[in-house]
């Protein structure tokens, strides 16, 4: 039993250094699942996933299958993938339309969007005096405890009790507002193609990769460099001297220098969340961007405009389990599967009523980054399946976060990273941080 | 009998190209594509265009050289540990062949990967558009449509398949 083992969890964790037991213990794993992924608000999808009534996309919430459905009024349901007569899972597939009802494949129980039991064949004659009755609620689909969508991003907690979504969320929900304000009908759909990734390592090595900026000039050297080579010889033949923004997008990870990286900086909230401010929230000059430019202004006036554009944001990290470059409308959902086995969904977002050509940005991005022959992903899942081996050996207890540790800059429980300190791991200090809390129950 | 020859001249285009990969020799597999060649690989079957669509895979030679440049680097460290492939192509049928001897084929392949000590399968079917050169055929789309392309990748895809 873990609470033998390991009576006091909080004593694994101090401010610079963790023990390695958090990310190999399998017990550990189902404390996490339990503690943190099925009670904090948990990302499920978009409403543009389901835009018809019954249209459903199946969902993992920690250890929970869950199926995210819309309603035949224009709402969403988020319920457990079961059936309450014998478990049978409903939806076996991952996505689909399920008409105006649920219907389970083992003994046809109906039920509506909403979990609730529309009919059990011979209901009258097989069930008269049992405790199975129409208004019994265990003849339903169990719904989540809460649902919340924010600006078409659905959200579920598996707990009754707690924080709001924006409560939760607090400043991270800035993640979701430039996505959406980028956009200039201010509001964004989901291009449907989810790519899904696996990686042989714990699912907190993840989120503290995203927002590692000292990693992607060492891990990503090699396709940087590449990409340098290919950008300058295509940029040598043509006419305005440049190559696509494409280019720039994969050389960026080893042409911006560790003292870029430190320029930039993390700001860390409670609950674990941080935002990473950056090159992406810089501004071309090209014909494409110029003509987006004239709508949005046209659309919000200067002053919004400027506003909405200058949001300087390279990633924001929604813990446990979220990642979202919102300047380019890329979205990561992390699903754990194990301890040492964890999924990634991957999506993108249109920017709705803008021009083509923004669009094929954030498309270059997720077909050059985030497809599953990702030329950047590549390097850092072969980083997560070392660095699961390595801790799970006796070779050491720590893992080490003291680079710049003692100059976080702390007010009222927001932690920044000290001046030119970009590349500090105050993320992974402050996640680490809410990691205890949550893990105290 | 003009379509034997075809056929046999084809079909030994394509183990060629599927030779090169399983030996690794990058460069001359790029070479295989006209200067405006396409490699796509589209996420579903019911995709009909690689231009502004999502894929695995959508590249031009220019980005088949960043990847070549890529796996060829010192510091690729995905690249380090003992990996290789295995391809076998097969049930290629001619499509179309144009007057001026231009081919579409379509073939199934199979291709095993051993990574340390995982083994992993993909399988699916090309469609190759063929440009017939004085040098020999040179694609100019090569369409690879893998039966789990949907699946959860298990790693990545380093290379093209």
């Amino acid at each position: 039993m873990l609470q033998e083992r390991i009576p006091d969890l909080s004593k694994f964790v101090e401010p610079d250094r963790v023990r390695r037991e958090l990310y190999t213990d399998a017990e550990i794993f189902e404390l996490e699942m339990q503690r943190i992924h099925e009670t904090v608000w948990i990302y499920c999808g978009h409403l543009s996933q389901i835009p018809k009534a019954g249209d459903y996309y199946t969902v993992q919430i920690g250890r929970q299958p869950m199926v995210m459905v819309r309603k035949s009024d224009g709402g969403v349901s988020v319920l457990y993938n079961r059936c309450p007569h014998r478990g049978n899972m409903i939806c076996g597939d991952m996505k689909g339309n399920t008409g105006e009802a649920f219907r389970c494949s083992y003994h046809a129980w109906t039920f509506h969007h909403d979990g609730k039991l529309k009919n059990i064949p011979m209901m009258e004659s097989g069930y008269q005096g049992t405790r199975f009755t129409r208004d019994n609620p265990d003849c339903n689909m169990k719904a989540a405890a809460r649902v919340e969508v924010y600006r078409g991003f659905v959200f579920a907690s598996l707990a009754k009790d707690g924080p709001t979504l924006k409560e939760f969320l607090r400043e991270a929900i800035v993640a979701f507002d430039d996505m959406c304000d980028r956009a200039p009908d201010g509001e964004v759909e989901v291009v449907p193609n989810c790519f899904r990734v696996i990686q042989h390592s714990n699912w907190k090595l993840f989120m503290e990769n995203q927002i590692d900026a000292l990693h992607p000039s060492v891990t990503h050297q090699s396709t940087g460099r590449a990409a340098h080579e290919v950008e300058k010889e295509i940029a040598s033949k043509t006419k305005t001297g440049e190559a696509p923004l494409s280019y720039h997008m994969l050389s960026a990870f080893a042409t911006v220098t560790i003292d870029k990286w430190d320029s930039f900086q993390t700001i860390n909230y409670p609950y674990g969340h941080c935002i990473l401010t950056g090159y992406m929230g810089l501004r071309p000059q090209d014909p494409d961007t110029l003509a987006y430019d004239k709508i949005m202004i046209e659309k919000h006036g200067k002053k919004r405009f400027e506003e909405i554009v200058g949001v300087n944001i390279h990633h924001v990290l929604v813990y446990p389990g979220l990642s979202v470059q919102s300047p380019l409308q890329q979205l990561r959902a992390v699903r754990p599967l194990g301890v040492d086995r964890t999924l990634t969904e991957i999506w993108h977002f249109r920017l709705k009523g803008a021009p083509e050509a923004i669009y094929r940005r954030s498309l270059a991005y997720y077909n050059l980054v985030n497809s599953p022959a990702t030329l950047i992903n590549a390097d850092d899942l072969e980083n997560f399946w070392k660095c699961h081996q390595g801790l799970a050996s006796d070779g050491g207890d720590w893992v080490s976060f003291a680079r710049h540790f003692g100059r976080d800059i702390e007010k009222n429980g927001v932690v920044e990273s000290g001046p030119d300190m970009g590349t500090s791991e105050a993320p992974m200090r402050n996640q680490m941080k809410a990691w205890v809390q949550y893990m105290k129950g | 009998m003009a379509n034997l020859e075809t056929q046999h001249a084809v079909e030994q285009f394509l183990y060629r190209q599927a030779e090169l990969l399983d030996s690794k020799q990058w460069k001359e597999w790029v070479d295989l594509f006209t200067d405006d060649g396409i490699y796509w690989m589209p996420p579903e079957r019911s995709y009909t265009t690689w231009d502004g669509t999502p894929a695995i895979f959508a590249e031009d030679k220019n980005l088949m050289n960043v990847r070549m440049g890529r796996v060829l680097h010192p510091d690729a460290w995905s690249q380090r540990p003992l990996w290789g492939t295995n391809h076998v192509v097969s049930n290629v049928v001619l499509k179309n062949v144009s007057g001026s001897g231009d081919v579409e084929v379509t073939s199934r392949f199979h291709m095993m990967e051993l990574r340390r000590d995982d083994v992993r399968h993909f399988a699916g079917s090309y469609l190759h558009k063929l440009k017939k050169t004085s040098d020999g055929y040179r694609i100019q789309l090569q369409r690879v449509d893998m039966t789990n392309a949907q699946a959860a990748y298990d790693y990545v895809l380093q290379v093209w398949v």
